[in-house]
């Protein structure tokens, strides 16, 4: 199935929980609503013309820094833009972040049967940060979401065992979100910074 | 009459040093990219065990030299000084690589800048990883503060420079 | 004879029901610092008698915050730390983070530069799987494997090091090309590398696939079923051992990959066995791709143009530029760094992307003439170098361990907004309890082996 078909197979299916949608790069992406992410997840995992059986990636994007953050610099930017060349069929520019929410989070499928991609992204707002879990889908996803629970700070409503995975009980904050200074060290023993 | 200075003493340290610097027995504290080249010297191509320290021991008690490859992360730090505080001494200590040796470009949250804030080192080796051939430089640099060390004198182990990192 | 057959007196008492008798588990911890596993992981086992009955694996040690580190250096400032994550086999890190990047700025590099990507991905995937392969065979007791298989891994980086100019952390690619074309007449030492690859591979399959001691412990142990495969995100030669025949390199081609042909190794029961043996006929495949690559890589240009004279060394071409005597060096090659063979071929049209606003201008065109040193100053300096358009991108290549995905999410600027790796062997560790759960608690290092964790990449 091409991204377009992909795309609109789903925006067909679930109305409602498409807010919006884009092919950018060749890479068909969905924006889908937190409340029907389970159901469109196991729409993708079942459908025979979709038959997403793998979860490749789960990951996390903090967007409040998104555009805000210039390169600093001695001199005023005068980097060029590049243009894409004209081997890329789509040129229609990037859509941009979801509107709303801080944090968006993003799911990667695959179909070894159909050999197509799906990205699938989900605003969350940092007052909820939380998102339903996946580990009922797929049992891969418990890792990844305490991966993101533990960067983002963002809890996966269902999971069975949420607690930090890279970083060590005691750490404060998350690392990956944008307001954390890359060099605020926590250590456990020896000097603090 | 058997002061410091006596002939007997100062023949035994330089014996004792010599069977010393000959027999190193090594714990290989393996964690990263360094871990691929100190596999790739010590085996036959560049052949540690040349210079007496081929044989590595994984239980502490039985190491006297800590060689600490790779990047160490804080969660890393207390496991790797407790290993440290298990060795009986005399004990020397290998920064291997530049992770170990200075934090090298992962000045972030996670890594810790220098095994030397935690644990005192006795000898750096740079590079990102060394090449085998510094690696050995670096192990006869050690052998040579081996066998400076003897045995009736105490040895004066290096501190730690937790300060360097206040700089 | 009486001596031996006991007297109803002295006979030991029946013993009673086996279920009534007092057993309790055994919590063991195995690791971090443990030479089984690699030293960063720690296995926490509730063992009954031998059985693990539970497991819980605790990683995170090696922690080093690649996807901090990345929003904070430039698209191809990134570069040394992709080198770090799978640092057993850096070019395939290397070649998956350009070619994202590539996507996401849409631009396409000539087509010798996908064959030498091609050609070192191989290499560094043959190094990596000899790696697995020896420390696993050390871990079961062979360590003469290992020393063999080091033995031909020094041989690889030997090539490598003729390439690139490092053993292991190389760097080699560039958003939009390759650091340097391969040195001349390449072929031939990789001809002999691969001669000795070969031969060790022979001996360890001697030493190892009819071995007792190796078959008896690698078979049947860490049985994993294609369902739980998919279930759990694992692909790679982990998953192929249990029968799926996914490969990014066939079923969704990049580079060059569609026009090379090689088998894909498929195994069917999915234990410990079938993995070595899908990885051994995965490193010949490997030698057969940079073989048939090597043979059909397009030509790179000649080194001397004789139109334009011999090439000069850069230091000499600063001084005639200084004194104004761009004559002589106008259009010249220049020979860059004479310790490094792949460095010194000047001509990059063949091997970068025709595109001056993303890649560095040849060194002839940085020291001999005004356009090409503000085209390179424009690219170095922080803030004007290389901003793709505002956009995402997902792009998977073929890791050692399984499929490598970049997620690269831009906001326009000189630095990218998050840089996200899909580590392959995250997956197959998520597994592990469930690969350990029901052995024997000796069956944990050949499982823990056969996963090929690496650190780098597991705990990024």
């Amino acid at each position: 199935m091409n991204t377009t078909s992909l795309i609109e197979s789903l925006t067909d299916r679930f109305p409602a929980a498409v807010t919006s949608s884009h092919a950018y790069r060749g890479d068909a992406t969905l924006i889908v609503r937190p409340k029907s992410l389970v159901d469109v997840a196991r729409f993708l995992k079942e459908d025979p013309a979709l038959k997403m059986n793998y979860l490749m990636d789960l990951t996390a994007v903090d967007y409040s820094a998104f555009g805000k953050h210039p390169t600093p610099a001695f001199f005023t930017s005068s980097g060029v833009t590049v243009k894409p060349s004209s081997e890329i069929p789509d040129e229609e520019p990037w859509p941009g972040p979801p509107d709303e929410g801080r944090f968006a989070v993003v799911y990667h499928f695959f179909s070894t049967t159909h050999k197509h991609r799906l990205r699938l992204v989900v605003p969350v707002e940092e007052s909820v940060a939380q998102v339903d879990s996946l580990t009922a889908l797929w049992p891969g996803a418990d890792w990844l979401e305490r991966e993101v629970w533990d960067m983002f700070g963002i809890g996966f409503t269902g999971h069975p065992d949420l607690k930090r995975i890279l970083m060590y009980e005691g750490f404060e904050g998350h690392p990956l979100r944008k307001d954390y200074p890359v060099k605020k060290r926590q250590p456990l023993i020896g000097p603090t910074n | 009459m058997f002061n410091d200075t006596s002939f007997l003493t100062s023949r035994l340290d330089d014996a004792v040093g010599w069977a010393r610097k000959y027999s190193i027995f090594q714990y290989p504290f393996v964690t990263a990219c360094c871990g691929m080249e100190y596999m790739a010297t010590a085996c036959s191509h560049y052949d540690v065990d040349r210079f007496g320290a081929g044989f590595p021991r994984f239980s502490p008690r039985q190491a006297d030299v800590l060689f600490v490859v790779g990047t160490i992360s804080h969660k890393m730090a207390p496991v790797l000084l407790r290993i440290h505080e298990q060795m009986a001494d005399p004990k020397w200590v290998v920064a291997f690589g530049v992770c170990v040796c200075t934090g090298g470009f992962y000045d972030n949250y996670a890594t810790v800048m220098g095994i030397d804030t935690i644990m005192p080192v006795d000898v750096y080796i740079p590079g990102c990883p060394p090449r085998p051939e510094m690696v050995l430089d670096g192990l006869m640099k050690l052998q040579d503060k081996i066998q400076d060390h003897g045995v009736s004198g105490k040895r004066v182990a290096p501190e730690p420079r937790p300060d360097l990192f206040e700089a | 004879m009486e001596k031996n057959s006991p007297s109803p007196e002295t006979a030991p008492t029946p013993r009673g029901d086996p279920a009534e008798l007092e057993t309790r588990d055994m919590l063991i911890n195995v690791g971090p610092a443990h030479p089984a596993m690699h030293g960063i992981i720690r296995i926490v086992a509730k063992l009954d008698g031998e059985q693990i009955e539970d497991a819980e694996v605790e990683i995170g040690y090696l922690h080093r915050g690649f996807e901090k580190m990345a929003e904070t250096v430039d698209y191809n400032g990134v570069m040394p730390y992709t080198d770090r994550l799978n640092y057993v086999s850096p070019l395939i890190n290397n070649m998956g983070y350009c070619m994202a990047v590539e996507k996401l700025l849409g631009i396409s590099v000539p087509e010798r530069c996908h064959y030498v990507r091609v050609i070192l991905s191989e290499i560094s995937r043959l190094s990596d799987h000899l790696t697995c392969v020896g420390a696993t065979a050390m871990e079961l007791g062979a360590f003469s494997v290992f020393l063999y298989m080091i033995k031909a891994r020094e041989y690889l980086w030997e090539l490598v090091e003729k390439v690139t100019g490092a053993r292991l952390t190389v760097s080699y690619c560039r958003v939009g090309g390759v650091k340097a074309d391969l040195p001349d007449d390449f072929a031939e030492p990789c001809r002999k590398a691969f001669e000795e690859t070969r031969k060790v591979l022979a001996e360890a399959d001697g030493l190892l696939t009819r071995n007792r001691i190796f078959t008896d412990r690698m078979t049947g142990t860490g049985v994993l079923s294609v369902d739980d495969a998919i279930g759990y995100g694992i692909t790679g030669p982990f998953l192929r051992a249990s029968g799926a025949d996914y490969d990014v390199r066939k079923d969704c081609p990049y580079a060059v990959y569609d026009r090379i042909p090689f088998d894909v190794p498929v195994g069917s029961k999915g234990d410990n066995m079938d993995r070595y043996l899908v990885r051994m006929e995965e490193m010949q495949q490997s030698m057969r791709i940079v073989e048939t690559a090597l043979a059909d890589i397009p030509p790179g240009p000649v080194m001397v143009n004789p139109e334009t004279g011999r090439p000069i060394p850069a230091a000499d071409m600063v001084d005639l530029a200084k004194v104004g005597d761009i004559r002589a060096i106008s259009g010249r090659p220049a020979v860059v760094d004479p310790t490094l063979e792949g460095a010194s071929r000047a001509e990059y049209p063949s091997i970068a992307a025709d595109e001056k606003r993303v890649f560095l201008p040849a060194k002839e065109d940085t020291y001999g003439n005004i356009e090409g040193l503000m085209n390179h100053f424009k690219l170095v300096m922080l803030g004007h170098g290389l901003r793709p358009p505002k956009g995402e991108v997902y792009f998977p290549v073929e890791g050692a361990n399984g499929e490598l995905g970049f997620y690269v999410v831009s906001d326009g600027e000189g630095r990218p907004y998050r840089v996200r790796v899909r580590p392959p062997c995250f997956a197959i560790m998520s597994a592990l309890p469930h690969l350990l759960v029901g052995g024997m608690m000796a069956d944990m290092v050949p499982t823990f082996g056969s996963v090929n964790m690496i650190g780098g990449e597991l705990d990024r």
